[in-house]
């Protein structure tokens, strides 16, 4: 293996071990240092399968190089720069190293070209991404990280096992499309769909991802969500069920998002929204589509972690996260604000900003294909994304009320970073030609055509009005909202502590009832064989000699007579 | 100073009145452009006139509206999982 073949993911794992021994003034060197190397391996990979190591029958393929997979590992490496940028005063190194073993594992996993190196970086990244919610140290944190590593430990078992099966049926490792009508590839698609946010296990999303630290969290929204959409992308193409999975989870983003006061639970419930659109594309599975979604991970990305970084710019200066306490802010942060209004802009496709050039190439997708229905659910949800994250979010946290919070923007790698991706943002939607030129197939659409402006326009700011006349029916209340999870955390535990419970009782009977019946026994034994008992009443030493006396006498009558 | 004059020029009722009216403005012509853009529409709905408009307003009121049903059922206050 010579350098340039070196698994450009590892750079990151093993960097990541370096930074607890590195001090202050060397430690941003690495944090920014390393992804930009990350890059610049991943950049120069010519295509091809390189580090191939061999163990016992199989092979390893630990980087497969084609347009897909660099184009993911090219935004994860992008991605850790810019959270590192931003999260340069994290306190707690441990964060840092969990963060940057789990963005080397994200890239691990897209380049992985075998199945067994994807399932070990599939793990790695589980348990790395737990530590990012762990590391904030919270009694809090702790629960959740520990909800949220059951949930991905249960998928990684279906994907061991479908991995198992898989190898079984066809004797091959290799990671390439499959058809879902083995038990195999049916249990790997199960498990992919646990880490892409699917139905039912939609809330370990919501409920971990808000409770990693400012920092934390921008880096939570990019990776776990987007390498399973691009394992869904290379392995399950044109799978018609996503259509459905897909449609679902982009309604119940919105839904949720809507209800929500929480200002980085909304953003987390509009990644399984944006991850939905992606998820419809893998399953409409045209040329047309997979470049849509591969250009929308792309995108997504880029914009959510730009509306992560100025949520946690808010939380890092105020401490606060709920709508109802904030409000007002853009008097005093008004770079973060403009910067969170295109994050805003972006994820609601507006023209001119990144998410116009790539979901609309979803859409365009569903018209090519006639699936006329899913047109139209897919422009009801570019509406609805508007609403519950183009507008509530940068409404609800900067305008609104005037909460009489006056912070200032943030310190300057924070305003930095933010300013990075407001621009690259920007910059996609007016050249977007240089993401389509690094896209899997070759792209033949032109989105700034005039009817397509005008109507995408009329769509987002008709929603804006929507919003502003349905303003009374948003207010936002101190609530959560109930999903599956309620099964586990609600309704499972008040079984298991009723069962528990029911199990106590019946023990402490059966005890009481044994206890009372060895209590019997001994008190019938004490009676007989006690101090005072008939059997073993102590004799005084005369009367057992008289005693004897008289059975010898008795004996010497019966003798001699 | 008056009561609005210390607040921020963006929030003063008179800037929030003429934000409504040149958003209006913005919308009815938006509408009007219908007149001249000609797109290649995928079927008789979405070939209406100002069908952009008009889905976006319904299926946003839908949205809320659905939400706010569903809240009746599934809010909770959020110390509901607190031990």
């Amino acid at each position: 293996m010579t350098i340039s073949e070196f698994p450009p993911g590892l750079i990151l794992v093993l960097g990541a071990l370096l930074l607890p021994f590195a001090d202050n003034r060397i430690r941003p060197i690495l944090v920014l240092g390393l992804p930009l190397l990350t890059l610049a391996m991943v950049w120069r990979l010519p295509d091809g399968a390189f580090a191939v190591v061999p163990i016992l029958d199989y092979e390893l393929v630990l980087v497969r190089s084609d347009a897909l997979s660099r184009l993911f590992a090219i935004i994860f490496s992008i991605m850790t720069f810019a959270g590192g940028l931003f999260a340069l005063n994290q306190k707690r190194v441990m964060e840092l190293v969990a963060v940057f073993v789990y963005a080397g594992s994200a890239i691990g996993v897209v380049l992985s070209g075998d199945l067994l190196s994807l399932f070990f970086f599939w793990e790695a990244m589980a348990l790395a991404s737990t530590l990012v919610v762990l590391s904030v140290g919270s009694d809090l944190s702790y629960r959740v990280s520990m909800r949220y590593l059951l949930v991905h430990i249960f998928g990684g078992a279906l994907l061991l096992m479908g991995i198992v099966v898989h190898v079984f049926e066809t004797g091959s490792t290799t990671f390439a499309a499959m058809e879902p009508s083995s038990l195999g590839a049916i249990l790997i698609l199960a498990g992919f769909l646990v880490n892409a946010g699917a139905p039912p296990l939609s809330a370990w999303l919501s409920d971990a991802y808000p409770e990693a630290s400012y920092s934390g969290t921008v880096f939570l929204s990019a990776f776990t969500t987007k390498a399973a959409v691009y394992v869904l992308l290379r392995g399950f193409p044109g799978t018609e069920i996503l259509i459905f999975v897909g449609i679902f989870m982009i309604f119940y983003g919105i839904i949720y998002a809507l209800l929500e006061n929480d200002m980085r639970r909304i953003l987390a419930y509009s990644i399984v929204n944006q991850v939905g659109f992606m998820v419809t594309g893998i399953g409409i599975g045209t040329e047309m589509a997979m470049n849509g979604v591969a250009a929308h991970a792309f995108t997504h990305i880029i914009y959510k972690a730009l509306l992560l970084m100025s949520a946690g710019a808010v939380l890092y200066m105020t401490g606060k996260r709920k709508c109802t306490d904030l409000g007002g802010l853009f008097q005093s942060m008004p770079l973060t604000t403009i910067c969170g209004i295109v994050g805003a802009l972006s994820i609601s496709s507006f023209p001119l900003t990144s998410g116009f050039i790539s979901k609309s190439m979803i859409s365009q997708a569903a018209a090519d294909e006639a699936l006329i229905v899913v047109w139209f659910l897919l422009l009801a949800a570019s509406a609805g994304v508007f609403l519950h994250a183009g507008i509530k979010f940068p409404w609800f946290v900067f305008f609104q009320k005037d909460s009489g919070l006056r912070p200032p923007d943030p310190p300057w790698n924070m305003r930095l970073a933010m300013i990075l991706f407001a621009g690259l943002c920007i910059g996609l939607g007016i050249w977007p030609e240089f993401l389509y030129a690094m896209l899997p197939f070759p792209v033949d659409y032109v989105p700034y055509t005039v009817p397509h402006v005008v109507n995408m326009l009329q769509l987002l700011l008709f929603s804006g009005f929507a919003f502003f006349l349905l303003l009374p029916l948003m207010k936002r209340t101190l609530t959560i909202t109930l999903d599956f999870d309620w099964l586990g955390r609600r309704l499972g535990k008040n079984l298991a502590i009723g069962v528990g419970n029911a199990i106590d009782t019946a023990w402490r009977s059966l005890l009481s009832g044994l206890q009372g019946g060895i209590m019997n026994v001994l008190d019938h034994m004490y009676r007989s064989h006690g101090p005072r008992g008939v059997l073993s009443r102590a004799w005084p030493i005369g009367s057992t000699v008289m005693w004897i006396a008289v059975l010898l006498t008795v004996y010497l009558l019966v003798i001699y007579n | 100073m008056s009561e609005t004059g210390e607040k921020h020029w963006l929030v003063r009722q008179e800037t929030v009145r003429l934000l409504w009216r040149v958003g209006l403005a913005v919308l009815a012509l938006l509408v009007i452009g219908d007149f001249f853009v000609h797109g290649h529409p995928y079927s008789r709905i979405d070939g209406t006139f100002g069908f952009y408009a008009w889905y976006g307003l319904i299926t946003c009121a839908a949205m809320v509206i659905v939400a706010k049903g569903l809240g009746v059922f599934l809010k909770r206050r959020d110390t509901y999982y607190d031990n």
